[in-house]
C-alpha cells in the first residue's frame, strides 16, 4: 500500500507545521455492487495515528463516508528534532506504517 | 416523459434545499433527521451545543459526491489548560451518520484537519468540537451534490 507524505524537512523551534498524508486504499463501503450484482465486501481504513517521537499528536477515526485514498491534513508544533511516525489500520487487521524525520533549527 | 424528469428532480431538490435553509437558519439542529440527532447525542451525551469557534469549510456545491473536500478549524489556543480534544463530523443522509472523528493533543498547535468525504445526497454537514473543559461547539453547512456517492463506484 503506497502512502504519500508531505512533511517539512526543517522547521523553526515552536513553529506550527502542516502535515499532509495520503494512502492508496479503495475504502469500499459495502454498499456498492459489482458487474454481477454482488455486493462488494466492505474494506475500510478505520484509524489513522500520527506520533511525534512516540507521543500521539493526532488521531482520526475514519468511516465509510471518507473518500477512497484517504487524504488527511493536520498540524503540530515543531518542538525538537525527531521522527514523525504515521500508522493506518484497516478493519481486517492490516497496518501500514511510514515515518518522516524533522530537523528543528 | 424522460427529458422532463431531471428538471422536475432538480426543481424539487432546489425547493427542498431552499425550504431546509430557511427552516434551518434559526435552529440548525432541529432540521436534521433522527439518525444524525441520535449520533450527535451519543457523542455529546446530551450536553448543550454552543455556537461559534468552529468553522466548517465545505463547497456549497459539489459535482462529485465521491470526493468532497472538508476542512474544520476550531478557534482555540491549544495549550494544556485550554484545547480542543475532539472534532466529530456528522452527515444526515449517508447510510451512516458519521464522517470522521479527529482527536487532538495539546501538541497539535492548531485544532484543524482536512480530508475528503463521500456524500450520498445533498444535505447538511455538522461539525462538533469537544473542548477539554467538556463544552461542545457546533457549526453546520449545506452542500448540494449533483453526482451521489455510494450508488456508483469510486
Amino acid at each position: 500500500m503506497a502512502a504519500l507524505l508531505n512533511v517539512p524537512k526543517t522547521a523553526g523551534r515552536g513553529e506550527i507545521i502542516e502535515i499532509k498524508t495520503l494512502i492508496a486504499h479503495p475504502m469500499v463501503t459495502g454498499y456498492v455492487r459489482d458487474d454481477q450484482g454482488q455486493v462488494v465486501q466492505r474494506d475500510i481504513i478505520k484509524e489513522f495515528i500520527c506520533r511525534y517521537d512516540g507521543e500521539e499528536i493526532f488521531r482520526m477515526e475514519l468511516m465509510p463516508a471518507i473518500a477512497s485514498n484517504p487524504f488527511i491534513v493536520f498540524h503540530t508544533r515543531a518542538t525538537h528534532t525527531g521522527t514523525l511516525s504515521f500508522e493506518w489500520r484497516d478493519e481486517k487487521g492490516g497496518i501500514w506504517r511510514e515515518s518522516a524525520a524533522i530537523t528543528v533549527i | 416523459m424522460k427529458p422532463a424528469q431531471p428538471r422536475a428532480n432538480r426543481r424539487e431538490c432546489l425547493l427542498g434545499m431552499a425550504a431546509l435553509a430557511v427552516f434551518a437558519l434559526p435552529k440548525p439542529l432541529q432540521a436534521t433527521p433522527a439518525a444524525m440527532r441520535e449520533a450527535i447525542r451519543a457523542f455529546t451525551g446530551g450536553a448543550p451545543l454552543l455556537s461559534g469557534r468552529v468553522s466548517l469549510d465545505v463547497p456549497p456545491l459539489s459535482e462529485n459526491g465521491n470526493s468532497v473536500p472538508l476542512s474544520v478549524r476550531v478557534d482555540s489556543p491549544m495549550i494544556p489548560g485550554d484545547h480542543v480534544t475532539t472534532i466529530a463530523v456528522f452527515n444526515e443522509k449517508n447510510p451512516h451518520a458519521g464522517v470522521a472523528v479527529a482527536h487532538f493533543g495539546p501538541r497539535a498547535g492548531i485544532a484543524a484537519f482536512s480530508t475528503r468525504m463521500r456524500l450520498a445526497d445533498s444535505q447538511v454537514i455538522t461539525a462538533i468540537a469537544r473542548m477539554n473543559d467538556g463544552r461542545f461547539f457546533v457549526a453546520s453547512a449545506d452542500i448540494l451534490v449533483t453526482l451521489a456517492a455510494c450508488l456508483e463506484g469510486g
